[in-house]
């Protein structure tokens, strides 16, 4: 595997940590603030660094230079990929927005510290290759959120069933799969377990409740940052896509679907703007899951895109949200708010970002919207009309909420309310990449086209080892251990070691460039 | 070349004019209304000179189109045998893995999106017309808005529908289409609740909005089925390789009547044809220059232009062709007795707007495609001219009432001979209620929808509830942070 020129995923990983450190010691917020600022900001340095060393290489997937943790445990456990590498520098710009636009009036609030080892719990589950650490992180990855509901004196009982669940299913169901492995072969039920491990960490139908219980219970912030990363997606990628036989694959893509529809209905209902927001996000966090499930190339490329065009405009589209929560408190949507008046920038990267979101021409969702439609259309005609109603409804819900919120009156208030420099910093950057990925989107597409197909490569590779091992005449126990080897030997030929468990099927990531570059020209 | 840079500035000038008013409102600068006027105009005038430029070419080589071609905006070309293996194996459906004829596993699909602009006899009029009409308003409502609080945002979303309608005019793929048809609902809808102070014109402009939307997905949809059928969004290999209007459109007649439902759908809710016509009326809540432009002259026939567009493929359905002839017919009688019954200049007025758009319609399903394009153009001067005169007239006719000590008289028109009175109320009654189409979509849709929606709301509250235990959220409401800001 080919190495990095420096250890930028481990540096990526270690600020936010050593940030969240400082900050846990740190009394006065506002230094927190200072504080988190700078490791967010060099984090995200080292995410876009890590990017372009990344591109430089032309390979599907590199180490890190100097890789300490290989060095202790032996394996290579964080990788930078295809997949996931333009989604480091995505979360990282996420979390620094997020800690940049924190006003005061959220200080008292807001945990820097548990913001920052959120931060790096997700980039170090986003870098991680090793089925068994993605288990982890994502169990570790439930902590910060469930300390700040507990801080808050709020009800942790919907949650805790929920990601318990969530972390149980994913334990049992991988070490079945380990255990299948040896012999060859997946079976239905680890597929079902993870499966449906996958769908309530995405909050499919009607397993979400989890998910707009915190973002009542939880700060925007911390909801925000839970969600956004969509690191259900990265588990679906991992954990089931590779195993995950047709029939399963298909099942999980009309419960998204569904998902998709209904969520968008629910939000153009909604009177909360908090609830309304975690519909909105659970639509299109299902489109995005239904296109992984689509297995087409085109329909996978936009999936894929579409998980970075709404990680970014439904991530700006909630900032905003919670900037005008931290103006007038709870913004309810059953009356108009009128604050267009007061906040004209947030008015309009509100607009801007949630029009991006729906796939609205000109913005970083349009080629994406297209492509995943397309290739829903591809495999399954009301496949498409599904995404295309969804999208409507929450364009719908969308506007409305626009409206209710900055149009329909004038707010009268002697406070002044106008955005702070921090916020248009945010607005600026926010709309920039909104704009510049909708006016010029071929190398997004370039390299989410490369990845989907890598993607797709893998689960060929998979499923090749899984038609093998089921095509081998029917062991006897007692000469399991020889007819293990041999089939081994027939899956791998000229591996002289003696693995018992198929690479392929252990962790179907895990491969030379040499073997599986798919990668074309740069 | 020339002929390309031309092309380009056609196409640019709107464009430049959006960045320019775009990035001011993005940066806080605060441009004079001199000079965003002045602006405005010159994008118009850029963009016209260089239309009549082609126009002039056009004419003088014989030439009935010029393509403009900027290349692939985005291309996806899939050659991994490996991707191909996998969707051979999961999927469900035949039509959409391509693999190669010669049995090899290569994969084919790929996914392009040109931009490619062509002037031909039914676009550069349209566009010329575009340039013309928003040149005109562009110059009024420099005048009428002047002071506006809301002038620079008026300005801001003139320039995106002018883009819209200039992108959509010159489409030479249906993406492009697609792109131009959204960016003139989106500056529509938001133009409508302009005067967004008061709660009406917001709820108005969400109407229109949603509406538009509607349309907007039956567009989509119809562009993919499209892109499907042909392999290509490109007009030219959908419409055959006649020039417009004499292509021949290269599916059956089943998938034209397939395609020619969705984008029948697509044109009747940006025309306002039944049953979409309750946006129409709405629509007016904006100020008079942009209901002049947008509802009375060129976005309401938008989707008579698309019908034109696309005309061979309602040539090879009669069937669609007999739905696109009655949809007019029936929007016709329809607008007929509303406009009639209209309290207010620019109600009336766009009601009668949509009668001619209801002719046009007719015309296109009938295959009288010049005479339906020659209609557009001189239906959508006179009505830009009737309603930004609007104002002023009602001024006059005051003035002239105030003169005489009465109204004005007026001849006995037909209905008062020939109608009993009875029938007459029942007419108006009709009319004043726009038909019960508002109603019926409310009753039948939208109440519905929402009913059931926040039904589902209510239950998973109550489950939430349930799963919650006892232990309320004691901190989850920010209410304080009202209090906060407003003590600051």
């Amino acid at each position: 595997m080919k190495e990095l020129h420096f250890p930028w995923l481990e540096s990526s990983i270690l600020i936010p940590l050593i940030g969240a450190i400082i900050c846990m010691f740190l009394r006065d917020k506002r230094q927190a603030q200072r504080v988190a600022v700078i490791a967010s900001g060099i984090t995200l340095f080292c995410t876009i660094a890590e990017w372009y060393d990344f591109t430089t290489l032309n390979s599907f997937q590199a180490r890190d230079h100097w890789d300490m943790i290989r060095w202790l445990f032996g394996d290579d456990i964080f990788v930078i990929d295809e997949l996931t590498a333009p989604v480091l520098p995505l979360t990282a710009l996420l979390y620094l927005m997020t800690i940049v636009s924190t006003l005061s009036t959220k200080l008292g609030r807001f945990s820097f510290g548990l913001t920052l080892l959120s931060e790096a719990i997700v980039l170090a589950t986003l870098s991680c290759h090793e089925p068994w650490g993605i288990i982890c992180l994502l169990s570790i990855g439930c902590v910060p959120p469930w300390i700040e509901l507990h801080r808050r004196k709020a009800s942790t009982r919907i949650f805790n069933i929920h990601m318990g669940l969530f972390i149980g299913l994913l334990v049992c169901g991988w070490s079945m799969v380990d255990h299948d492995a040896g012999s060859g072969r997946v079976s239905l039920l680890p597929t079902a377990m993870l499966s449906l491990a996958a769908l309530l960490r995405a909050g499919v139908f009607p397993l979400h409740l989890w998910l707009t219980d915190l973002f009542e219970k939880a700060t925007f912030g911390t909801a925000l940052l839970f969600v956004a990363p969509m690191t259900g997606a990265y588990a679906v990628m991992h954990l089931v896509l590779p195993y995950a036989p047709a029939w399963a694959m298909q099942s999980i893509a009309v419960l998204s679907l569904v998902t998709a529809v209904y969520a968008a209905g629910m939000a153009s209902v909604q009177i909360d703007a908090r609830r309304f927001f975690s519909y909105l996000f659970l639509s299109h966090a299902s489109l995005v899951l239904s296109g992984l499930e689509i297995v087409s190339t085109i329909g996978l490329t936009g999936a894929l895109c579409v998980w970075l065009s709404v990680g970014l405009s439904l991530g700006g589209f909630g900032l905003t949200l919670r900037s005008v929560e931290a103006r007038i408190g709870r913004v309810k949507l059953d009356r108009y708010n009128g604050l267009y008046e007061h906040t004209p920038t947030l008015a309009g990267l509100f607009l801007l970002t949630g029009l991006a979101s729906i796939g609205f021409p000109g913005t970083v969702g349009f080629v994406a919207m297209e492509l995943l439609v397309e290739g829903a259309v591809g495999v399954f005609p009301l496949a498409g009309v599904a995404v295309v109603l969804a999208a409507t409804l929450n364009g719908i819900a969308i506007v409305r909420a626009y409206f209710r919120i900055f149009t329909g009156r004038t707010f009268q208030t002697s406070a002044v309310l106008r955005s702070r420099p921090s916020e248009r910093f945010a607005v600026i950057v926010m709309t920039v990449l909104v704009l510049g990925g909708g006016l010029w989107p071929q190398p997004g597409i370039t390299s989410r086209h490369h990845a989907a197909e890598s993607l797709m490569k893998i689960r060929s590779r998979t499923l090749d080892a899984m038609e093998m091992a089921q095509s081998a005449p029917e062991i006897d126990e007692d000469n399991s251990e020889d007819a293990n080897a041999s089939n081994t030997e027939k899956l791998i030929p000229g591996d002289e070691a003696e693995p018992i468990i198929d690479p392929r099927l252990a962790n179907p990531f895990d491969f030379d460039d040499s073997e599986t570059d798919v990668r074309g020209d740069p | 070349m020339l002929l390309n840079f031309i092309g380009l500035m056609v196409v640019a000038s709107p464009a430049v004019l959006l960045a320019v008013l775009g990035l001011a409102a993005l940066v806080r600068f605060r441009l004079t209304e001199i000079a965003m006027a002045r602006c405005a105009q010159a994008s118009s005038m850029i963009g016209l000179v260089a239309s009549l430029c082609i126009l002039a070419f056009m004419l003088a080589s014989g030439r009935r189109d010029v393509p403009l071609e900027f290349g692939d905006w985005v291309s996806m070309h899939a050659t991994t045998p490996d991707a191909a293996n996998v969707e051979n194996r999961n999927s469900t459906a035949d039509n959409h893995d391509a693999l190669a004829d010669d049995g090899t596993n290569e994969s084919f699909e790929s996914f392009h999106f040109r931009l490619k602009f062509v002037f031909d006899r039914l676009s550069v009029p349209f566009v010329v017309m575009s340039f013309v009409l928003c040149g005109v308003i562009g110059a009024f409502a420099f005048k009428y808005m002047h002071l506006e609080s809301g002038y620079g945002r008026f300005f801001l979303f003139y320039s995106i529908f002018q883009l819209g309608m200039v992108l959509s005019s010159l489409a030479g793929t249906i993406e492009t289409l697609f792109f131009g048809w959204e960016l003139v609902g989106l500056s529509s809808a938001l133009l409508v609740a302009f005067f967004h102070d008061r709660p009406s014109p917001c709820r108005n402009g969400l109407r229109v909005w949603a509406v538009y939307r509607f349309a907007d997905a039956a567009f989509l949809m119809a562009a993919l089925v499209l892109h499907h059928l042909a392999g290509s969004g490109d007009f030219e290999l959908l419409m055959g390789t006649g020039s417009w209007p004499y292509g021949v459109a290269a599916i059956t007649e089943n998938q034209a009547l397939l395609v020619g439902t969705l984008l029948l759908i697509a044109a009747a809710g940006k025309s306002a044809l039944v049953p979409f016509s309750g946006w129409l009326p709405r629509a007016m809540e904006g100020p008079t220059p942009s209901s002049a432009i947008f509802y009375g002259a060129l976005s309401v026939h938008l989707g008579a232009f698309l019908l034109l567009r696309v005309g061979p493929v309602l040539e090879a359905s009669w069937v669609l062709r007999v739905m696109v002839v009655s949809l007019g017919l029936v929007t016709m009688v329809f607008a007929a007795m509303t406009a009639r019954v209209q309290t207010d200049v620019k109600s009336a007025l766009s009601y009668a707007s949509l009668v001619q758009v209801s002719i046009i319609v007719v015309e296109i399903g009938l295959g009288l495609y010049y005479i339906a394009l020659i209609h557009v153009i001189g239906h959508a001067c006179v009505r830009t001219l009737q309603l930004v005169r609007a104002p002023s007239v009602l001024r006059d006719t005051n003035a002239l009432e105030n003169a005489l000590g009465d109204h004005l008289p007026t001849a006995p028109s037909m209905w008062h001979t020939w109608v009993s009175d009875a029938n007459r109320e029942r007419f108006y009654r009709f009319g004043w209620e726009r038909a019960y189409l508002d109603c019926i979509l409310d009753d039948w849709i939208v109440n519905p929808f929402v009913k059931a929606f926040r039904y589902a709301d209510r239950i998973e509250l109550a489950l939430t509830k349930l799963m919650d235990g006892k232990r309320e959220a004691a901190t989850t409401v920010d209410a304080s942070d009202a209090e906060i800001a407003g003590k600051k």
